[in-house]
């Protein structure tokens, strides 16, 4: 061994002790003139064909807030970061975020996965966390806002229209093998089976993570559906499947007047990168189109193309609730006339900013927004005609009620339950206390 | 390693391993002074090291040995395994299932017994393989004889078949995929996707509180340096040069006498239970594991820590470790769109400028510079060398 | 491109038709029944248009088949200022009808006639019995099985004058078999039994699905001899369609093995022969898929021609970046092969990013030109996919092509040369760097269109590659690596022992077996299906 290499040694481990320090050190203090949102979304890897359009969304957001003069008469700052579709990086960025950078709030996450590997994080030091995507329910954080789709906001309406609007009698349920699809499909298993659907008639299916060979499933679609019942297809097939899995549809020639297929996972984003042709008349349902009629949504996606420098790019639901979650945000911070996550987070509860679809977003106690519901067709230009909304708007239900285990929970961050699963039932609340003031 | 194996063990370990032993000596004060100024220094201060630092070190530990642990097969017996990432997600996963348990009734369910994702996927038992983990001394048995169960199984076939090169390379990265498949699947019942995360507390100390954390990291730079001594005694030992000599040539170790399929063995299954040891460490600090570590792309970057560091050196694979991490770290932050080429290029340069690593590269500038001012001639330069 | 071009056609519109526009009017608003509908269309939400379309179908107007064409395809529209209805075609807005020319100033102009599933539904039914009797055979196939499913819809007279016409057998046949649907719900039990027996043995999904709700409503009355017959009846369709599964179940096998076969060919060559771990193969067949995508966007009105440019341009490009890779960076490597593979990794990372960064992370819309769309009849119980059949010839074109280059040319020859004994290839004046650099822009090259085939079956997106590499190692290894005849027969009998294998135990569990199968198989041949001998065995 000779003796230069300990100097190299000496030299490296030196280097890491000075970045370990520095890096530390800059553990300095937000400058008091700005107000700093960090966006955690995936710039890289899988996740970033979704998460992408969301950080854009966020920062052309922070544009627009700082043109009006910002917050609290301060400028915000953006603090972008890349978890790279890896989910401990989501947790080390999120505490980077936090400790480090000190934001104020953060935008981010998208698969359930990513959020769930940021919560503890984002409990232990006290953030606040957006969460803009549609997800499988079952949670509720107090540092945590869900700007997204409950199941009962998404799935359940979705269902009841095939029911009653299609009379669709037959069920096939198909999802990514994962936790949303597995909660959504529970939770659908339990509520046509309370409308009497006979549990021969729901067929269940899971697939991988970017599953490329649909032929024998779609074939398995095809007999089931040939039972002389009316038959859809409830997908919450995830990203990358989705392709392959319409283009295998329309090449057995499955149509969308015979069995049509209504997805909770496919926006007009998704739709960008199909040959839409053969899609035609397949459902989605979700709480925006970009093909809703209102002059907010107008404006909205006026903006959005000029930011984004592109006319064909198209605008979706999870950015229309990133859109939501910013707003009431702001408003909050205006409202509390402060950036503390405490008093942002009291001042949250029903606070009310207008939704692009034409009508007003409240958010709920449970950390869930009250939001309208639609269904849409897909059209031959990637867009969704909208066939069918709900009345008014379906407030975010944490728990669902069609589950055992979740039916007597409740969530309610204020006094006096002032707890993310109460039950109902107990009067004790399960885990989930509220560890600020 | 061309010298004489003498003096006692002490010697071969520490004496006779000059870079070694100043690694040593810089690992042993980075565990106790971090966690130390972590704990004890006032934020603010200079000195004072973040949580946020701290479990980022940790971090970069965990995968250090994991680096030492691919290192010792690959650099001293030339198997490239390319499914690594699978023992250390199963040394996670056992240490996972601790975690989980520790939660009791504390889930959102308030289920005692069934972690929260069996509630909701309506399981009333816990599964036969769940059994014992609630206990700490089972847990950290399965942290060592679940990979080291697998290694055995997997090298007794592949090693006894002769199975070798990249036939091996081929059918571990067959491994470790098949294996991310198999825990993604919800009815493994190792919560799928989402895997294991949400954890409390370990023996029954608040793993959010500092404390904690110092000593995790304290514990992970222990292990750091002790995984390095065994390697290191391994390695030194006749063993050690039994290994290199198969590593040289397979065949002519054959033919001279040595059971060459059982050396592989032995150091394979070391090898894997360290990779377990590191990923049970790297679990409670990171705050969850999920299938993602099987991925067959995190095998391959662990094989590019030990190239970039340096290869049949122990030493080199820490630092090409630490090195590469604090990289992906600092350009996903500060590049974040511009870090795969960065990263993707740090790979191609290195291979092609820099076949012995950072390490190599150091030793290189030494040796000019000394040959230019007539210093004496540096001997045989401590990495090992050889075909691939 | 082609908005350009529909903007310059609708100025061209513009230009000739202004004059007449007005004179026009009266004659694009007729007094018909049909147009009175039509107007009532523009305003009703989707409940009130289900009443209308019902009507209209049953309108008694010439253009009743036209106008559901049209609104069926989603191409009916109206303006909005004087409410006159319009065709919007692809290059043209014509009045409905009058079938003038409309020049309008902004697509905002016109708007949507929408339709929705059960809007559809209902226009294809009446369809079908408008066009029962078309002239031509096809579409009167067409419109027998679309009355399959709803036998309700056409009256028996109709029915028994369109089978009285009917000339072709085919045609007959399905029209008999929607008789027997409609005999199931007669009042006489003859006729029933009747039905029943003529609906037996025929693999039409609505046949099933009519005899399965004629079970459950004899099961409900009570009715046990219809019972038994439908249940045989059934049970006679469900041993056909079980034979057909197994035929159907290969047929897939046989498809994913030849999307294993092109993914794998080019591994064949850069792993295969020449030792390099490529681990940017995937990324080899990206780029094919990218090159797709950029073809198609610079010949959109020829969609159907685009894959014949994109084969040829997509091996160039891969190609090119194969040898661009060997020269830059592999031919530094020979001697070491698992260092190609650290190099090459980070290449298919610079490669990944480098997509991302020119054509966003999106993924990106490959359209499918129509005689790749469609199925080819067998039995209606048994359609064999048209794409799946195509890549399935071409996978096999393309690896005999490949033998014969390397059997046949002169480049074939020399690159076994190399590959064998590199010194003495070279001493025989072998110029063996560029046969080396040729060779692995070849393996890239056919990576490429191996990108173009996949790019008609999944997403074109940056991380597609990543799909690919692994299955094509396992191909590779397994079939033996070195040997072009390993590659089928292992890409071949991988894809049918997964699909054997996904009925019985779903899709993940399936692959994990073959997973599993291939490394238990690597313990017993640790040289793969077909080994070769020799010295150029001893590799890695």
């Amino acid at each position: 061994m000779k003796k230069t290499d300990l100097n190299a040694l000496g030299k490296v481990t030196k280097f890491i002790g000075m970045t370990a320090l520095a890096a530390g050190v800059s553990l300095a203090h937000a400058a008091d003139d700005t107000i700093k949102v960090g966006v955690l979304h995936s710039l890289s890897g899988t996740m970033a064909i979704s998460e992408t359009t969301l950080k854009d969304t966020v920062l052309m957001m922070v544009e627009e807030q700082n043109k009006k003069g910002g917050l609290l008469g301060k400028k915000l700052e953006a603090v972008v970061v890349d978890p790279a579709s890896n989910w401990p990086l989501f947790a080390e960025k999120t505490r980077e975020l936090l400790e480090k950078e000190d934001v104020d709030v953060i935008f981010g996450c998208w698969t359930s996965v990513s959020r769930k590997s940021v919560l503890p994080v984002v409990e232990e030091l006290n953030g606040l966390l957006f969460y803009p995507v549609q997800y499988e329910g079952e949670e509720s954080s107090y540092n945590v806002f869900y700007t997204g789709a409950a199941p009962n906001q998404q799935a359940i309406p979705a269902v009841d229209y095939l029911i009653n609007d299609l009379g669709v009698e037959r069920f096939v349920l198909a999802g990514t093998d994962y936790v949303y699809p597995r909660t959504t499909n529970k939770i659908l298993e339990s509520y046509l089976k309370s409308k009497g659907v006979d549990a021969k008639d729901i067929m269940i299916n899971y697939t991988p993570f970017g599953h490329s060979d649909w032929q024998t499933i779609v074939s398995d679609v095809k007999k089931f559906g040939s039972a002389g019942k009316k038959t859809a297809v409830v997908s919450t097939i995830n990203g990358d499947a989705n392709v392959p899995f319409y283009k295998e549809l329309a090449n057995q020639g499955v149509k969308s007047e015979d069995i049509p297929v209504v997805a909770f996972s496919v926006g007009e984003e998704e739709l960008s990168g199909f040959d839409t042709a053969p899609l035609v008349g397949h459902l989605a349902a979700w709480n925006y189109f970009q093909s809703a009629e209102s002059d907010q949504n107008e404006e909205f996606i006026e903006q959005w193309h000029k930011y984004i420098g592109s006319e064909k790019r198209v605008t979706n639901d999870p950015m229309e609730a990133t859109y939501i979650g910013f707003n009431m945000w702001a408003k909050a911070v205006e409202k509390a006339g402060s950036e503390e996550v405490d008093k942002v987070r009291t001042a949250m509860y029903g606070i009310e900013v207008p939704n692009l679809t034409g009508g007003t977003a409240v958010m709920n106690v449970n950390h869930h927004l009250s939001k309208p519901v639609l269904i849409g067709e897909i059209q031959e230009d990637g867009q969704f005609e909208i066939v069918w909304a709900t009345d008014e708007e379906v407030p975010g239900d944490a728990w669902t009620d069609y589950l055992p285990e979740s039916k007597n929970l409740i969530s309610d961050w204020t006094a006096p339950v002032n707890c993310g699963n109460y039950n109902t039932v107990t009067k004790s609340c399960g885990g989930a206390v509220a560890t600020g003031e | 390693m061309s010298q004489e194996i003498k003096g006692g063990p002490l010697t071969r370990l520490i004496m006779n391993d000059k870079a070694g032993r100043k690694l040593l000596l810089v690992l042993l004060l980075v565990s106790v002074l971090v966690p130390l100024s972590n704990l004890l220094v006032p934020e603010g201060s200079l000195f004072h090291v973040s949580t946020f630092t701290m479990t980022l070190l940790g971090k970069y530990l965990c995968y250090a040995l994991l680096a030492v642990a691919v290192d010792l097969i690959w650099g001293y017996c030339g198997i490239l395994s390319l499914g690594h990432g699978a023992f250390f997600a199963l040394g996670g996963y056992a240490m996972g299932m601790y975690l989980m348990r520790q939660i009791g009734d504390r889930g959102v369910y308030a289920n005692p017994e069934l972690p929260d994702f069996m509630v909701f996927l309506n399981w009333t038992e816990l599964p036969w393989y769940w059994q014992g983990f609630d206990q700490f001394w089972f847990a950290m048995i399965m942290v060592l004889a679940a990979p080291g169960l697998l290694a055995f199984v997997f090298g007794v076939l592949a090693f006894r078949s002769r199975v070798t090169g990249v036939y091996l390379s081929i059918i571990t990265q067959a491994l470790t995929y098949a294996l991310l498949l198999a825990f993604f699947r919800n009815d493994m019942g190792f919560g799928g996707n989402n895997g294991l995360t949400d954890f409390k507390d370990i023996l029954g100390f608040d793993l959010q509180a500092d404390t904690t954390r110092a000593a995790l990291f304290f514990a992970s730079g222990i292990a750091l340096i002790g995984g390095y001594l065994i390697s290191r005694f391994i390695v030194t030992s006749k063993l050690g040069r039994v290994l290199v000599a198969i590593r040289d040539s397979e065949s002519r170790a054959r033919f001279l006498g040595y059971r060459v399929e059982w050396y592989k063995l032995f150091v394979f299954v070391v090898s894997s239970m360290l990779a377990g040891v590191a990923g049970a460490l790297y679990v409670p600090q990171v705050g969850i594991i999920n299938p993602g570590e099987f991925a067959p792309i995190n095998s391959i970057e662990i094989i590019i820590w030990v190239a970039v560091g340096g290869r049949g050196t122990l030493y080199g694979a820490v630092i090409g470790a630490v090195l590469v991490n604090y990289a992906k770290t600092y350009f996903t932050g500060a590049f974040a769109e511009l870090w795969l080429f960065m990263l993707g290029g740090l790979f191609v340069l290195t291979t092609l400028y820099l076949p012995k690593g950072v390490v190599g590269l150091w030793a290189q500038i030494q040796e000019k510079r000394r040959s230019s001012s007539g210093g004496p001639g540096g001997g045989q330069s401590a990495t090992a060398e050889g075909k691939v | 491109m082609l908005s350009v071009f529909r903007q310059v056609m609708l100025y061209l519109a513009v230009l000739c038709c202004a004059v007449n526009a007005h004179a026009a009017a009266d004659s694009m608003k007729p007094d018909t029944e049909l147009h009175a509908l039509a107007q009532q269309l523009i305003d009703a939400g989707f409940r009130e248009k289900k009443a209308l379309t019902e009507a209209l179908v049953e309108i008694n107007d010439p253009k009743t088949l036209e106008f559901s064409q049209v609104m069926v395809n989603g191409d009916l529209y109206y303006r909005k200022d004087d409410r006159v209805v319009v065709i919007k075609g692809e290059d043209k807005i014509t009045s409905f009808f009058n079938g003038e020319v409309i020049e309008i100033a902004s697509s905002r102009d016109i708007k949507k006639i929408s339709v929705n599933n059960s809007l559809r539904t209902i226009l294809r039914s009446g369809i079908a019995r408008l066009q029962i009797f078309s002239p031509v055979a096809s579409v009167r196939k067409q419109a027998a099985v679309n009355l399959l499913k709803s036998a309700d819809d056409i009256d028996s007279v109709t029915l028994s004058r369109a089978m009285a016409e009917e000339k072709n057998s085919e045609v007959k046949d399905i029209l008999s078999l929607v008789q027997g649907i409609k005999s199931l719900e007669s009042g006489d039990s003859a006729t029933r039994l009747a039905g029943i027996d003529a609906l037996a043995g025929s693999l039409y999904p609505d046949v099933r699905g009519a005899l399965a709700n004629f079970v459950r409503a004899a099961e409900s009355d009570g009715r046990a001899s219809e019972v038994k017959a439908a249940t045989d009846a059934l049970e006679k369709i469900e041993d056909l369609l079980r034979v057909n599964a197994v035929i159907e179940n290969l047929y897939f096998g046989l498809a994913l093995g030849a999307v294993l076969l092109l993914a794998a060919i080019g591994l064949a060559i850069t792993f295969g022969v020449m030792g390099v771990i490529n681990m940017a193969h995937g990324e080899m067949i990206m780029l094919g898929a990218y090159t797709t995508y950029v073809v198609q966007q610079l010949m959109p009105d020829h969609i159907g021609l685009s894959l014949a440019v994109a084969i040829p341009a997509a091996f160039l490009v891969s190609g090119l970046v194969g040898v661009a890779i060997e020269r830059g960076v592999i031919r530094h490597l020979y001697g070491r092969p698992l260092e190609t593979l650290l190099a090459t990794f980070g290449i298919s990372l610079v490669l990944q990013q480098a997509v991302r960064s020119i054509f966003s992370p999106l993924n990106r819309e490959v359209a499918t030109p129509d005689w790749m769309a469609g199925t080819f009849m067998i039995n209606p119980a048994l359609e064999l996919t048209y794409n799946r059949l195509y890549i399935i010839i071409f996978s096999l074109v393309v690896l005999a092509l490949l033998a014969l280059v390397l059997k046949r040319t002169l480049f074939g020859l020399q690159m076994r040369a190399v590959t064998m004994n590199r010194p003495m290839a070279s001493s025989m004046g072998i110029r063996t760097g560029w046969v080396d650099a040729l060779t692995f822009g070849l393996g890239s090259g056919i990576a490429g269109i191996a990108g173009v085939a996949l790019s008609q079956l999944t997403n074109v997106g940056p991380n597609m590659g990543q799909a690919y590499i692994i299955d094509s190692f396992m191909v590779v290894v397994f079939g033996g690596v070195g040997n072009l005849w390993g590659t089928l027969v292992g890409a071949m009998s991988l894809g049918v022992v997964n699909k054997l294998l996904e009925p019985w135990a779903g899709a993940v569990v399936a692959k994990i077996l073959v997973l599993v199968f291939i490394i238990l198989f690597i313990q017993k041949r640790p040289r793969g299906l077909f080994a070769l001998k020799g010295r150029a065995a001893d590799m890695g």
